[in-house]
């Protein structure tokens, strides 16, 4: 039963994907030709792989605010190391960034896990702090375009069977968080500690060792993301990815991942990333006012929710609520 | 990182006045300069001109402060915690003309000079208003580089920060005041990039993909002006899309070298920094007087001339090409 709910959300969120393409299609038609829709998922590529790992850490029932700033850091720190090192092979750079965002991620885990300081605190800390680190190793200054090796800035571009590799990257991180999700007992593990904590310790499972795992996966998207981010953009800032975060969160939001944990699947996450992806590509081509554009997401965000509730209502919470009365 | 460069500041003051033996004069003349973030090249170099305008001015102290992002709440915050260190005088470049209006008089009323410089603050908010250069004569620039490399004119269109930044509004309605000055220069399109480099890089695909036709992109922001010279160069257009507008040497370097961006223009950030210093700490120490059709020096760039809003323009935009970028891409 569960299932059908989940799968019939996700035909219900593809079934307004396609509307939505419909709608952008009747105003400016070269929207829905092939090669633009590459490049549209391309240009979500990055979210899909944000909102891969924010969906972990929310089943958990926690939540991870310091993915932008993470990214930020280990995209800037690729890039300087770039600068000073202009010879190193593009894959060290990628062990680089992983390794870094992976870090990052563990620091969250642990203080979760080991300090239990409630999740959304302990990112909003981490988020300022990585922020605050690029800042002390950057002083503030930008890596720009020309002084990137080629190598580092052709990585996500090259072609490969017709799409950029920054699309493969996250077309092969979507397959195998399917196998993780489905496949193995941690990717079931991730369900049980949000679906029900106190019988997930009872199962034999590890609470908080197992949303340590969802952090440490998110950092290093978080950190891969980092150095396709800079290398596409051509440019290492403070302020990049300003405020994605809350972007990322919205994107599993409105793929119908539960922010009370345990509810939500591979496909919602893509979805979501993709109707999002969607809408603010579409947004400049169609001629819309700025001023709407915040507001048109901001709807987007809101009628996701309304469903999702309405999906938890048909759960059952009810007869749980009298059975604990019952107790 | 501001807090550092604060210490380091303070040492090197501290150092300089035990050398001098000038222990009477104890009393520094701190001037605080507000930027709309941390961290972006422009108000960096901007600070490295104040800096040295406190050197030659001698005894005075620069704040080199901001928010960590452009919003007008955090520089607020700044705002109100500069008022209780008290500080001589408040140079700032706003995120909002209104909003910062309170806190800055209240910073007046309590004897602090106020200025502001690059984005303007509303008239009562502030005792006068340092442009860059003229709202007028960038707008007219920012056009003209476009119209210069498109002989048989055609279709351009501009890509801004976000849809309320002061200085980048202004600066539009004068290039569109203009346009009629340059037939065959038809402006297609005004979006805004919100300074994100990935928003702005997709309106800057947005905008080819809408005009196909379109033979230049004016983004009078640094950050628009990178992304859509990226984006320009990830769609294959070089050459057939010419991005220009206002960035810095040594983030357009690149983009010069590629060949996307021709020819761009920015005023000296070095020169704005210096200015702003300079005027703020004559009027603090009472050697000038903010008020409309006054003369204020501003030492080795000459004086500016107040205007009937209290405000004047500091120099005219410089624009850099091919043939000088070399030169400035390693100063700011």
């Amino acid at each position: 039963m569960l299932k059908r709910l989940v799968t019939s959300r996700e035909a219900i969120l593809l079934g307004a994907i396609v509307v939505l393409l419909g709608l952008i299609a009747t105003r400016f038609p070269a929207f829905v030709a092939p090669a633009n829709l590459a490049n549209v998922f391309n240009d979500t590529s990055p979210l899909i792989l944000l909102a891969l790992g924010q969906m972990v850490v929310i089943l958990t029932k926690c939540i991870d605010l310091s993915v932008a700033a993470n990214l930020a850091l280990s995209g800037m720190v690729v890039s300087m190391l770039n600068v000073v090192a202009p010879g190193v092979p593009v894959p060290v750079i990628l062990v680089v960034a992983v390794g870094l965002g992976t870090l990052m991620g563990m620091f969250n885990g642990l203080l979760v896990w080991k300090v239990s300081i409630p999740p959304i605190v302990v990112t909003l800390g981490t988020m300022t702090i990585y922020r605050g680190i690029i800042f002390l190793i950057s002083n503030g200054k930008w890596v720009n375009s020309h002084e990137m090796s080629p190598a580092f800035k052709a990585f996500p571009r090259a072609a490969f069977l017709g799409l950029p590799v920054l699309s493969w990257i996250a077309i092969f991180a979507v397959i195998a968080f399917f196998v993780l999700m489905t496949r193995t007992t941690l990717g079931r593990a991730f369900y049980a500690v949000g679906g029900h904590p106190h019988a997930a310790v009872y199962a034999g499972i590890n609470v908080g060792r197992t949303q340590f795992w969802a952090y440490t996966l998110s950092g290093a998207l978080a950190g891969l993301t980092g150095y396709l981010w800079v290398s596409r953009y051509a440019v290492a800032y403070v302020d990049i990815a300003g405020g994605f975060e809350l972007t990322v969160v919205a994107a599993c939001v409105i793929g119908g991942i539960s922010i009370a944990g345990g509810l939500g699947s591979v496909g919602g996450a893509l979805l979501g990333a993709l109707f999002l992806g969607v809408v603010s590509n579409a947004l400049p081509v169609i001629n819309v006012s700025p001023f709407w554009q915040l507001a048109i997401s901001g709807g987007a965000i809101i009628i996701a929710v309304a469903f999702n509730a309405q999906a938890n209502r048909t759960k059952g919470r009810v007869i749980l609520k009298s059975a604990e009365h019952a107790a | 990182m501001s807090a550092m460069k604060k210490v380091l500041s303070t040492v090197a003051v501290a150092a300089t006045m035990a050398a001098a033996g000038t222990a009477a004069n104890a009393e520094d003349m701190r001037i605080a300069l507000v930027v709309k973030a941390l961290g972006i090249g422009f108000f960096e170099a901007a600070a490295k001109g104040a800096e040295e305008a406190a050197a030659e001015l001698g005894d005075t102290e620069i704040i080199y402060t901001g928010p960590t992002d452009t919003t007008a709440e955090g520089q607020i915050e700044v705002i109100n915690s500069l008022i209780a260190q008290g500080v001589d005088a408040i140079a700032i470049s706003a995120n909002d003309p209104d909003a910062l209006v309170p806190s800055l008089k209240k910073a007046m009323q309590r004897g602090i000079t106020v200025i502001s410089w690059d984005s303007g603050v509303a008239e009562e908010g502030r005792q006068m208003h340092l442009n860059p250069s003229s709202t007028e004569l960038i707008g007219n620039t920012i056009l003209k580089l476009a119209a210069d490399h498109m002989p048989d004119g055609g279709d351009v269109a501009i890509l801004s920060a976000s849809a309320t930044a002061t200085n980048q509004n202004a600066w539009i309605e004068a290039a569109k005041a203009v346009l009629p000055n340059y037939p065959g220069v038809n402006l297609v399109s005004t979006v805004y990039g919100d300074d994100l480099s990935d928003k702005s890089y997709r309106e800057a695909q947005g905008l080819m993909a809408t005009y196909p036709d379109l033979k230049a992109i004016i983004a009078p922001t640094t950050v628009g002006i990178l992304a859509s010279c990226q984006a320009v160069t990830d769609e294959g257009k070089i050459g057939q899309v010419n991005v220009t507008g206002l960035g810095l040497p040594s983030e357009m370097a690149g983009c010069v070298g590629s060949g996307a961006t021709t020819s761009f223009a920015i005023w000296n950030p070095i020169d704005l920094g210096y200015a702003a210093t300079y005027i703020a700490h004559e009027l603090a120490a009472g050697n000038a007087v903010a008020e409309a059709g006054a003369s204020i020096p501003m030492g080795r760039i000459g004086d500016v001339m107040l205007d009937d809003t209290n405000s004047g323009a500091m120099s005219d935009p410089f624009t850099y090409d091919a043939s000088n970028i070399e030169d400035f891409k390693s100063i700011f």
